[in-house]
């Protein structure tokens, strides 16, 4: 979709250099092993892509196969004209930045805990990271039924248990339960990554912040926390990406509703595409949708181009 | 007292209390398969029960589950062999004979990760219809192995770049030609990577949802959409919910712990090992 | 077995150029020493005779035939890697039979080669274990046995010792030299270490900035270094080199001022131009009561069988003196030195040694 211009790292002109200036050089033809690789993926970029631009200029309903035809940017205005498709961008946003809080913070708290000597903790930290195996209708269903059902969840009981009023988490708070599903899977996510961050703090460098008198907290801040900054960033890109597509939570849970007060971006173009079949719109929407994600992708590619230029 | 002491510290009571409630869901999730749904249901919750079986008998029975079981060891079996099969060769070209476009196209097949599904499902839905491939395992199996295609080309290339290059370079001394070192030093250096690449591709394809409800309705319908059926007035048997869901994410946690350590490499391309 | 001739060799990378017009012949059975510091072209200069880097211009040969082009293993060519490469998911025996395995040997022709060379380096009872299983000396000793096996044209070691402590280098520095011997093969040795090239050297190369400094023998380098820059690179410890700018000079002799207490007699030298380099040896230097210089003792290394004093007699770098007696000196005092005139040397502005007349 977007291609890096950025300087070519030292190395590969490095190698570059070898393997190019010599007729003698012996050398390996490489075309042959990328091109399945660069085709299927291109296919796979270029032809849904273009498809995409293409019906969202056109009138093209599948349930009114007669109405066809140039719509100029006639899908765009109806979209942008539309209360739903801002609300829905509104609904979005809230989940990936809430989402994104929550599973930074409390993955962090996660790793730093499974990062402590105690008994059990390589067993623990399986347990921990569970969450992300689970596929996502599963947890969806379970956190429905089991957990948040206002009669029969396991969160009802504890309620009236401590004599507190009942909640009907669907019903009253539709985006912020979809919330805690989202953001207890991908909890573990940036658990994994951190507590791997962290292992790799360099010993020498905790030991000479103590000799220099830092301890517990400003321990934390002044040397952990530092180290851990760019694994922080890449967590909370990689996930903006797989959050700005959550869709399968939404469906078994709330449908996006009640009304349109659950329904994200992605769940919007489903139920334009999928229900009321009209194409033209739909992709018109799903247009929008990828300059979003190209948004944020711009920056994470930054990030990891960058690292690959420091190998 | 004090070896008591001693495992009963502060990071043993914080680091297991916030294990029980990441892991509580599931641990809820399989306490309610073995109950019967009236114990499932049942306020308060019932914790001591005699465990039954019946659950996974009746899934077994009433819903045709091996089928959908079948479907996404297909789908995920199949989608992580071809992409290996179609990646493996781009890594290798990728980490020993890199140049001046390399990085770029590294790149750039990254990009394709970042494109939201959503934002060509139009398009690919109506392909499928086209080319008669709606409720069919090859569509899914196919789009699986696009989708993930990045991530393993990614991971294995970081893999490869890890053997040192000055063994590849004995091995030119004592004579192995390209295709030598591939089998006979690349591949076996490379195994537990390969590995590990394989495990995660399968996972991500077990768990996607998204194609897999949109594409399908029944006869090639994985694990994942068959679950999701149950968000219909069906939900209520909660015991046999939990008993198909158990069922289903099963194997893949299994794989899942076993891959934990290289799952970071492969989730975040190699930025962060 | 082979007789290497390196004729123009030259390497660029991009712009910058690893090696500039290298000529070298290296004679059937000569153990030569590629030596100086790092980035000076002396691995790159090994990897293009070993055929991993290309030649980009420049010929070489072995045995008389010309292969710029050909393939590492179609040169007939062994090498020792500084990081051994071991295959790691090989055994013993099949790190020391790959390249006979690539090449169609039968197996029991293969197991007789491994087993003859296990012999040689003490292995047979590790055949079976993986690279992961040995000690740094015995991956070593592995790696000169795969070589071993080829029966190559000739050997060629890429800083093949650095990776193991001081004891154990010293040891393999003896068992190679014992080898060589032995095998009375062609070796091509890269080093940076000048210890290395000094003991084991038919004959070192000392290379700066991708060209050739100096060649020859290692006692004719060591006696009479060409330049400033090989004069101190080889030797340990440094020769003593003083920048003088002030000279000097009556109708017999020259006489060169270190420093303000300290002024040196050069004999018979054709010193011409304003600044020079005297470079002195620290065996050179004799305390003497009668000497020429007079220096405060800064410190003093007693290595055993030799003592170190190192005098500030008031240049930039202090003096080192090399007493082979245990002298009683002591930090802080005065110390007065002599320097033997015919042990001196004498390089002009360019760094370039400067003769002596004849007497």
């Amino acid at each position: 979709m977007m291609a890096s211009n950025e300087a070519i790292p030292a190395d590969v002109v490095q190698s570059e250099a070898d393997s190019t200036p010599d007729k003698d050089a012996p050398g390996v033809k490489t075309a042959p092993l990328l091109a399945p690789s660069v085709v299927l993926l291109l296919a796979w970029m270029i032809v849904p892509l273009g498809m995409t631009l293409w019906f969202s200029f056109q009138r093209y309903n599948l349930l009114s196969p007669n109405i066809s035809g140039f719509a100029g940017f006639n899908n765009y205005a109806f979209l942008l004209a539309n209360g739903a498709l801002w609300n829905a961008i509104f609904n979005t946003i809230l989940l990936v930045g809430g989402v994104l809080i929550a599973t930074l913070v409390l993955g962090l708290v996660c790793a730093v805990l499974l990062n402590q000597e105690f008994a059990g903790n390589s067993v623990a930290r399986l347990f921990c990271i569970l969450p992300f195996f689970v596929m996502p209708t599963v947890s969806a269903l379970v956190w429905k039924n089991l957990l948040m059902h206002p009669v029969n969840g396991l969160f009802a009981w504890i309620s009236k248990s401590l004599n507190l009023p009942v909640v009907d988490w669907f019903t009253d708070l539709p985006l912020f339960s979809i919330g805690i599903i989202v953001a207890w899977q991908w909890i573990p996510f940036a658990t994994l990554v951190l507590l791997t961050s962290l292992q790799s703090l360099d010993r020498e460098q905790v030991e000479a912040a103590r000799m220099d008198g830092a301890r517990g907290w400003s321990l934390f801040t002044n040397i952990t926390l530092p180290h851990l900054c760019r694994s922080l960033t890449i967590v909370a890109m990689i996930e903006t990406i797989f959050l700005l597509s959550i869709f399968a939570e939404i469906l078994v849970t709330t449908a996006g509703g009640p009304g349109n007060s659950s329904t994200t971006l992605p769940y919007l173009i489903y139920k334009i595409a999928m229900l009321d079949w009209n194409v033209g719109i739909a992709s018109a929407g799903g247009v929008v949708a990828i300059i979003l994600a190209n948004i944020v992708a711009l920056f994470l590619i930054r990030t990891i181009a960058h690292t690959l230029e420091r190998q | 007292m004090t070896s008591a002491k001693r495992i009963v510290s502060w990071p043993f009571v914080l680091g297991w209390g916030v294990t029980f409630l990441m892991a509580l869901p599931v641990l809820w999730m399989t306490l309610a398969a073995f109950k019967t749904e009236a114990q499932a249901i049942a306020t308060p919750p019932v914790l001591l029960f005699e465990p039954t079986l019946e659950n996974f008998a009746a899934v077994l029975r009433r819903a045709n589950y091996p089928s959908y079981f079948l479907n996404s060891v297909i789908i995920a079996g199949g989608s992580t062999l071809l992409g290996i099969v179609v990646g493996l060769p781009a890594a290798y070209a990728f980490a020993f004979f890199p140049g001046k476009r390399t990085k770029d196209i590294l790149v750039w097949m990254l990009s394709t990760k970042m494109m939201p599904a959503v934002g060509v499902l139009v398009p690919i839905y109506l392909l499928s219809r086209t080319l008669g491939l709606l409720d069919s395992a090859i569509a899914l199996l196919i789009i699986n192995m696009l989708i993930n295609l990045p991530i393993i080309v990614w991971m294995l290339f970081t893999y490869f770049r890890e053997i040192p290059g000055e063994i590849i370079e004995a091995a030119r001394m004592d004579g192995a030609k390209p295709r030598h070192q591939f089998f006979f030093l690349l591949i076996p250096l490379a195994a537990p990577g390969i590995a590990s690449t394989a495990l995660l591709s399968f996972i991500l394809a077990w768990n996607e949802a998204f194609w897999s409800i949109n594409l399908t309705s029944w006869r090639a319908a994985p694990l994942t959409a068959f679950i999701a059926s149950f968000s219909s007035p069906e939900g209520l048997f909660w015991a046999k919910l939990s008993a198909a869901s158990l069922m289903a994410i099963g194997p893949i946690v299994v794989f899942g712990w076993l891959t934990q350590r290289h799952l970071v490499r492969g989730l975040t391309f190699g930025a962060v090992k | 077995m082979a007789h290497l001739q390196l004729k123009a060799i030259s390497k660029s990378f991009g712009n910058f150029q690893a090696v500039r017009d290298i000529n070298l012949d290296i004679k059937d059975r000569e153990f030569v020493v590629l030596v100086g510091p790092s980035g000076c072209g002396k691995s790159t200069l090994l990897r293009m005779i070993a055929g991993l880097e290309t030649i980009s211009s420049g010929d070489l040969f072995i045995d008389g035939e010309r292969v710029n082009g050909r393939e590492p293993d179609e040169r007939g060519l062994a090498m020792v890697f500084q990081s051994y490469a071991l295959y790691p998911h090989m055994t013993v025996e099949q790190n020391m039979g790959f390249a006979l395995r690539l090449a169609g040997v039968p197996k029991d022709v293969r197991h007789q080669k491994v087993l003859d060379a296990a012999r040689k380096l003490q292995l047979e009872s590790m055949l079976d274990r993986r690279p992961s299983e040995l000690s740094g000396g015995q991956r070593q000793r592995v790696a000169i046995g795969r070589t071993i096996v080829r029966d190559p044209k000739a050997f060629l070691f890429d800083e093949p010792l650095s990776n193991l402590d001081a004891a154990l280098r010293g040891q393999m520095r003896i068992e190679l030299a014992k080898m060589h011997q032995e095998l009375e093969a062609t070796m091509v040795y890269v080093t940076h270490d000048q210890v290395e090239a000094m003991t084991m050297a038919d004959r070192i190369v000392v290379l700066r900035n991708g060209s050739i400094e100096q060649m020859g023998p290692p006692v004719e380098l060591y006696q009479n270094p060409a330049t400033a820059f090989v004069a101190g690179f080889l030797g340990s410890p440094k020769m003593n080199l003083f920048d003088v700018s002030a000279i000097e000079r009556s109708h017999d002799s020259t006489v060169v001022i270190l420093s303000e207490q300290n002024r040196l007699k050069l004999g018979n030298w054709p010193v011409s131009g304003r600044q020079i380099t005297v470079g002195i040896r620290p065996e050179a230097v004799q305390i003497s009561n009668s000497g020429d210089l007079v220096g405060k003792v800064e410190v003093v290394e007693h290595l055993g069988a030799e003592q170190l004093i190192y005098l500030n007699i008031g240049t930039e770098d202090l003096l080192t003196v090399r007493c082979h007696q245990p002298t009683a000196v002591k930090i802080g005092e005065p110390l007065r030195v002599e320097v033997d005139p015919s042990r001196m040397h004498v390089f002009d502005a360019n760094g370039r040694a400067v003769m002596r007349n004849a007497a």
